[in-house]
């Protein structure tokens, strides 16, 4: 670029020789580049304005075609995706702990109509009326000639029904797919199982939703697409569950029982194997609840979970057990259970206001008295009798994983006297799930420590924290090993499986206060093999009258024991526990090393 | 020497267009492939579904208890008791098989000899 000088000669000098000011050429020539230089800048600042307008436009453009391409096309999933199989929308599946099918989904179709599509009203409502008998023609009729556009017929139909509606060929009758949860073990396990129904409905889809049981409490897990190829694992076994309904079942007709549960726990895993609740119902068709009469007699309710009962002497094994565990008694120390007794002004009786004597500790639990096992309860005291029970998991609702576990919350005593005390240690004044005594006992055997019940699958023992010793356990088993030896439980003893147990026959109360004097809610709590023991076994039956003698006999080790008995006689084998021969000689010695 | 390269370049662009144009087409025939194989899959496991929902159906511990029952001349199945557990011990031995029978005189020699 030339550089035109300021103040050039050729326009300088003729300036002086005029008189004028070169200082005057020198500003015009600074004014006029200036003047050039603005010129330039301007000319490229507006470049790149261009520049950058043309950019921005074009960016712009570009999202607002994308989006209005997104806006107005088809919805597609993507063509070349690897997997596609994998994800399925399906609910998962429930099975046992075998990978059996315990819950499943099936295709099917639920019916609908629109009226203003139909050809012949009258016939479709004929038509119906005869595929569907417990719908009535007049009212279809009614619905189809009237101003509704849309209504369901029904919402799962079965491939034969589906194709009579297809033959009668009336345009107006629609199907839509439909997920249905199948049950095809029926009634098995049905209070664990709960039930599924529709929630939100579509024509072309529904969604299945739990409405209890573990279906309910699992919900998220088995509804998450993510889960459809991987089953929910329970810890029930088929052929146990069904093998334990059929002894119940027969058992509570036998005693003359209104109703029944049991509890089988694994002792380390708190795994429950299978658990009874009668009378059941049909997961498939779930009845409706019951709006009249007591909900304890209705089928749904959850006898092991919800049903809580004071379960009587078979309390009194943990007074025994924390009594050892503190060191207050041997199970050879001598306690006198004769009367009269009274705490806080109220008389301790005896069953049949029977007089024992001077007994063992030993054959408190035996004999199963009520004045032993209070006054341990008296020597233990309150407060370290609440906080035994409690470790213990009796002063909360269940952890099991169904939704009506929650509801099984215990009754306490609103004020822990003395006289609480007492009755607690006889399991009156306190009422528990069948559940929680079976997690109770499972802490009896397996050694001492607390072991939550669970539904599900577990790979290995789940011991929680300690709650007595070693050697009050092994005490506290011993001496339910002498109930079924030689003790209230004498029908319990399955050859081979040296069973342990306490029996307990606690009167019904009565609605209004008071107890039932014909009443009784009968349970026998036992671990096999009582010397080292694999499962926990809880039968309560409600009501039961054993009528073969001439008076009716209503104590639990005349009804609840031999339906145990008949049980762990039919499970053990099928939960592979092979006959042992019990280890008498070591049990002796250990006795008299202890005295 | 400029032409050729000219007419060269030219071949190899066309060449390239249809080597795309004809993988273009291959990758569509094998993604709608790999869409029907997906349906096929897709049916394959509602099927699945099916068969292993009747499966867990006939083989209901109800029906098979029931079964077991309307056949028990023929089966004679009973639960099973503790008495049944044994140990491979006490199994017995299959007898030994026998000689082949070659000839008559020598069958009842082995006779004689026995007794």
């Amino acid at each position: 670029m030339t550089r035109t000088p300021l103040r050039p000669l050729a326009r300088i000098l003729p300036a002086r020789d005029a008189g004028e000011s070169p200082a005057a050429i020198e500003r015009e020539n600074l004014r006029v580049r200036h003047e050039e230089m603005r010129d330039r800048a301007r000319t490229r600042a507006e470049g790149r304005l261009l520049v950058l307008g043309v950019f921005f436009f074009a960016a712009f453009l570009t999202v607002g075609v994308r989006m209005g391409m997104l806006a107005t096309s088809e919805p597609m999933e993507p063509r070349a995706s690897a997997q596609g199989a994998a994800i399925s929308a399906a609910r998962a599946d429930i099975v046992d702990r075998k990978g059996r099918l315990l819950a499943t989904n099936f295709e099917t179709h639920a019916l609908y109509a629109q009226p203003p599509l139909m050809v012949d009203p009258a016939a479709a409502a004929k038509g119906l009326a005869a595929i569907f008998p417990d719908l009535k023609e007049d009212a279809l009729l009614r619905d189809f000639t009237g101003k509704r556009k849309f209504l369901w017929i029904r919402r799962k139909i079965s491939p034969e029904q589906m194709q009579a509606v297809h033959e009668i060929g009336d345009p107006g009758l629609l199907f839509g797919p439909r997920e249905m949860r199948l049950y095809p073990n029926g009634s098995l396990a049905a209070h664990v199982m709960g039930g599924a129904s529709f929630g939100k409905e579509g024509v072309s889809a529904a969604e299945v939703i739990g409405v209890a049981g573990v279906e309910k409490y699992f919900d998220d897990y088995l509804r998450d697409p993510a889960n459809g190829q991987r089953p929910l694992t329970l810890s029930l076994d088929l052929t146990v569950q069904a093998a334990a309904e059929q002894v119940l079942y027969g058992g509570m007709k036998l005693m003359n029982a209104k109703g029944a549960t049991s509890v089988l726990m694994d002792v380390h895993t708190g795994e429950i194997v299978s658990v009874v609740s009668l009378p059941d119902f049909d997961p498939n068709n779930r009845p409706r609840p019951a709006t009249s009469g007591d909900q304890g007699d209705s089928p749904l309710f959850n006898r092991s979970v919800q049903g809580v009962y004071e379960l009587g002497s078979t309390f009194k094994i943990f007074a025994a057990a924390q009594a050892v565990d503190l060191g207050l008694v041997s199970p050879s120390t001598i306690i006198d259970t004769s009367g009269p007794m009274k705490v806080g002004g109220f008389r301790i009786g005896e069953f049949r206001n029977k007089n024992y004597g001077k007994l063992s500790v030993a054959d408190i639990i035996v004999q199963s008295s009520n004045r032993g096992t209070g006054r341990m309860a008296l020597q233990i005291g309150a407060e370290r009798q609440q906080e035994f029970l409690k470790s213990m998991g009796f002063f909360d609702a269940t952890p099991f994983e169904i939704v009506e576990a929650r509801t099984g919350k215990p009754l306490l005593p609103k004020r822990w006297t003395e006289l609480s005390a007492v009755t607690v240690s006889y399991g009156h004044g306190l009422s528990s799930s069948p559940m929680h005594l079976a997690a109770g006992y499972a802490t009896i055997a397996n050694g001492g420590h607390m072991v939550a019940p669970t539904i599900l699958k577990q790979n290995g023992p789940r011991l929680g924290p300690r709650v007595m010793s070693e050697n009050a356990a092994r005490a506290a088993r011993d001496m339910l090993r002498k109930v079924v030896t030689s003790g209230t439980a004498s029908m319990g003893e399955v050859p081979g499986y040296a069973v342990g147990g306490k029996t307990g026959t606690a009167d019904k109360p009565r609605a209004r206060g008071g107890y039932y004097d014909d009443k009784v809610i009968a349970t026998f709590a036992t671990m096999f093999p009582a010397h080292d023991p694999k499962y926990v076994l809880v039968v309560t039956l409600d009501e039961p009258v054993e009528t073969s003698g001439d008076k009716p006999r209503r104590t639990a080790g005349w009804t609840a024991v031999p339906v145990a008995a008949e049980m762990i006689g039919r499970i053990a084998p099928l939960l592979g526990l092979r006959p042992t021969v019990e280890p008498k000689a070591l049990a002796d010695i250990t006795l008299t090393s202890s005295n | 020497m400029r032409n050729v390269l000219f007419v060269l370049t030219t071949m190899a662009v066309i060449g390239l267009a249809f080597w795309a144009y004809r993988e273009n087409y291959a990758t569509q025939e094998v993604l709608s492939e790999v869409e029907t194989l997906h349906r096929d899959i897709g049916a394959a496991h509602a099927r699945l579904a099916v068969l292993k929902a009747e499966w867990a159906y006939l083989n209901r511990p109800d029906r098979l208890r029931d079964l077991a029952e309307i056949n028990f001349d023929r089966l004679g199945l009973l639960p099973l008791r503790p008495e049944q557990f044994g140990y491979v011990d006490e199994v017995a031995y299959p007898a030994p098989a026998l000689p082949p029978v070659t000839d008559a005189v020598e069958v009842q020699g082995t006779l004689e000899v026995t007794e």
